[in-house]
């Protein structure tokens, strides 16, 4: 099987680079790629891209899929469908399902169910702690056999420091990367919203910034303690980046992320208590979401995710305080981010860096490159393409998108997994 | 006079003008309770629901009354004796109650912002009785009546509300309002107690009482939950007194004619000196009651007025 994607503007993380040129793909990898025309004698057939954007697919790091136990919500083939659709080529699942993902049974289920329904590539990553409940350390060295690409109890923190220690020093014997969410549960208990001004007056509980900065202060200097691999999955506060920039500076083996809702939305989207835009942690400050944007610009943060987390309409249609926090994203990733392409923040090969190149590496994959030799993960986009968002139209089950309504750029054309086209929106 | 609104879920969507024109209309009904015939017909034939998913004697015996008075039917659903506990949602229980054609729905919710979702899915005029730590707005409406009366005017006041602003609904709405109405607000409680952001709001902040009631024309104090009183906030209640308890002293520093106001119910020598709440010179808090009473009649009778206007435009169908 092979194919050659001509007269596309080619999106290179790797060389910070966007330029037209040609992509062969055979057997699944990337064969060649060149600048400007593909040479004629190829006898592929060809793709004409017309101009518009080839680039990795993204890796999409912490996707809630709902299986096992919330098939209402989200399942592994309607997660797969939402994700191709929306250009992201490989899915790493989340284990705060029901059960946690904290055996090597029920992972190779979900990795087996994902394999079946998906059409893009799934990984799963597993719980750090049995049940997720800080208490004893899963079996890290059966959950890596059965392919856990990561540990993490998602937003359960691990309280008790021994555990948490003694996790991460067992890890690194294994080469196993620990993926936390940073946070002092002291302080965000409870709280639906970012404390400050609007969070007084709308009357909401509310969290300092100040308890992820404490959450990351103490996850980083066991990191410093132990030597682990260690990845803050969502650092939302400009109060946290310094630590960061500390353990980085000092040769720590650290990373951190962001969710794509907290780059491109405040505290006050919430507005009149819309419970579509809680999330976890809570949108932040303007100035915080400022100072999170420079900060992946920089490199400080390195990756980009949709943190997709699918609720039905029952658990978002309750009082503010009542409803459950997240978003779906998998098909609205690509068209927000590029609001910060068309804002002048980011570039499309820092995007791409964040949301395919970073990922991948982190996580010990050869994906999220546009060179010779990787895995044909690509997606062709238009980041110009406008639309009004309709949350009725995403292919996900749960439709609680805060971005329902409004006016967006980005609509991905293909998107091509291991050679082949997964998503065509010419035919979808 | 014009009142341009479909419910009222708080003080922040009111213009100047819609809360004169509830004031205004309140005075009057003010005037009427205190005569021999306090009946009057503005409501006749529609039907009220008070919902109170709340513990509340006072709020809803005064939406009780104002309704009766204006001929309306009224019941009481209390909630937490009702299907709430069988696990039925708040759109469920709200598209419930809108089945029985409704006119005006009286709610009180430990969530903010639960009135505002609820007022999104029913066609009734929609009234909070205070929502979490958000609103309340006709205490905060009564209290502006109450100002007025004493004070002849609702503007280029000096007014401290203090104490739990933190956990206070009414402080809220009572500093919209006020601010709105073009008055010198001052907010007076310790800093455990003071909202993150407060100092953002348009008014000054202290936590000293003596500076806080400094020239004041109008005290205000709140009610000091007992849940709040031993170590997680204050250190203890007593301590609580001597620095924020309004007596005879701290009281000296506001101005000699200034009013002492109190949402009740009161904690008497907590948050304030039983003398000075008895002080008919300095208090007005039973004046504050019956306000009360003619602040609701009034934002109701408006509400029903605009309701009646709604569906004779458009030949309102329910569903």
């Amino acid at each position: 099987m092979k194919m050659l994607l001509e007269n596309a503007m080619l999106i290179d993380p790797e060389n910070s680079e966007v330029q037209p040129g040609a992509v062969l793909v055979e057997n699944g990898r990337i064969r060649e790629v060149w600048q400007g025309a593909a040479p004629n004698g190829t006898d592929a057939p060809r793709i004409d891209c017309r101009g518009k954007y080839l680039a990795p697919g993204i890796v999409d790091i912490g996707v809630k899929t709902g299986e096992p136990g919330e098939r209402h919500k989200e399942s592994i083939r309607t997660a797969g469908a939402a994700a191709a659709a929306g250009g992201v080529t490989t899915m790493i699942t989340r284990p705060d399902t029901l059960p946690a993902l904290d055996t090597p049974e029920t992972l190779a289920f979900v990795k087996r169910r994902g394999a079946e329904v998906s059409p893009v590539r799934m990984l799963p990553m597993a719980a750090l702690t049995k049940g997720r409940e800080g208490r004893e350390m899963t079996e890290i060295g059966f959950l890596m056999d059965a392919g856990a690409v990561a540990f993490t109890d998602c937003d359960a923190v691990v309280t008790d420091t021994k555990v948490l220690g003694r996790a991460m020093t067992y890890a690194r014997s294994l080469g196993a990367l620990i993926i936390a969410h940073p946070q002092e549960p002291g302080l965000s208990n409870g709280a639906a919203v970012t404390s400050g001004k609007f969070a007084s007056l709308r009357g909401l509980p509310a969290v300092s910034p100040m308890a992820e900065r404490i959450g990351l202060d103490r996850d980083l200097a066991l990191v410093e303690m132990t030597g682990a691999s260690y990845h803050a999955d969502c650092l939302s506060t400009a109060g946290a980046l310094p630590a960061l920039i500390r353990a980085k500076a000092a040769g720590l083996d650290v990373t951190a992320g962001v969710s794509i809702h907290h780059l491109t939305l405040n505290e006050f989207d919430v507005g009149d208590y819309r419970t579509f835009f809680k999330v976890k942690p809570p949108l932040r400050a303007e100035t915080d979401r400022m100072a999170i944007v420079a900060a992946v610009a920089d490199g400080t943060i390195d990756v980009i995710s949709s943190f997709h987390t699918p609720q039905d309409e029952e658990s978002k249609r309750l009082p503010y305080e009542a409803a459950a926090s997240g978003a779906v994203a998998l098909e609205t990733l690509l068209p927000a981010a590029m609001r910060l392409y068309h804002s002048g923040d980011l570039t499309l090969p820092q995007l791409f860096r964040a949301m395919a190149l970073n990922p991948a590496k982190r996580l010990g994959l050869d994906s999220g490159r546009l060179t010779a030799g990787a895995p044909a993960d690509l997606i062709l986009f238009d980041p110009d393409a406008p639309f009004v968002l309709d949350r009725f139209t995403l292919r996900s089950k749960s439709k609680n998108t805060p971005f329902d309504g409004m006016r967006m750029e980005g609509k991905v054309l293909k998107t091509i997994v291991g050679g082949e086209i997964v998503y065509d929106r010419d035919t979808a | 006079m014009a009142f341009s609104q479909r419910h009222l879920l708080g003080i922040e969507p009111l213009s100047q003008s819609d809360i004169t024109a509830i004031l205004d209309l309140a005075d009057q009904y003010a005037e009427k309770g205190r005569g021999t015939v306090k009946h009057g017909d503005a409501l006749a034939g529609l039907t009220q629901i008070n919902m109170f998913f709340e513990n509340s004697t006072r709020t809803q015996a005064s939406f009780e009354l104002a309704g009766k008075r204006l001929g309306a039917d009224v019941m009481n659903m209390a909630m937490q004796t009702s299907s709430v506990k069988k696990g039925e949602t708040l759109i469920d229980t709200a598209l419930t109650l809108n089945a029985m054609h409704p006119d005006l729905l009286v709610v009180r919710h430990p969530h903010s912002g639960a009135v505002n979702l609820l007022a999104e899915k029913v066609n009734c005029a929609v009234l909070n009785a205070g929502d979490g730590k958000h609103e309340h707005p006709t205490q905060a409406l009564l209290d502006a009546l109450t100002i007025r009366r004493a004070k002849g005017r609702l503007h280029r006041l000096n007014i401290a509300i203090c104490g739990d602003i933190s956990h206070s609904r009414v402080a809220r709405s009572n500093l919209i309002l006020l601010g709105k109405m073009e008055n010198r607000v001052k907010l007076v409680g310790p800093s455990t107690l003071m909202p993150s952001g407060a100092a953002e709001w348009g008014v000054e902040v202290y936590d000293d009482m003596v500076e806080g009631l400094k020239d004041a024309d109008v005290v205000m104090m709140l009610r000091l939950q007992r849940e709040r009183m031993d170590g997680g906030f204050i250190p203890s209640e007593r301590e609580y007194y001597h620095r924020y308890g309004l007596d005879a002293e701290k009281l000296s520093h506001a101005k000699d004619d200034a009013i002492v106001m109190h949402p009740g119910p009161m904690n008497r020598g907590v948050e304030i000196d039983g003398t000075i709440a008895d002080d008919i010179n300095r208090s007005v808090i039973q004046e504050q009651v019956e306000m009360g009473v003619a602040v609701r009649m009034a934002a109701m009778d408006l509400l029903a007025r605009n309701l009646m206007v709604r569906r004779a435009d458009k030949g309102e169908v329910y569903v």
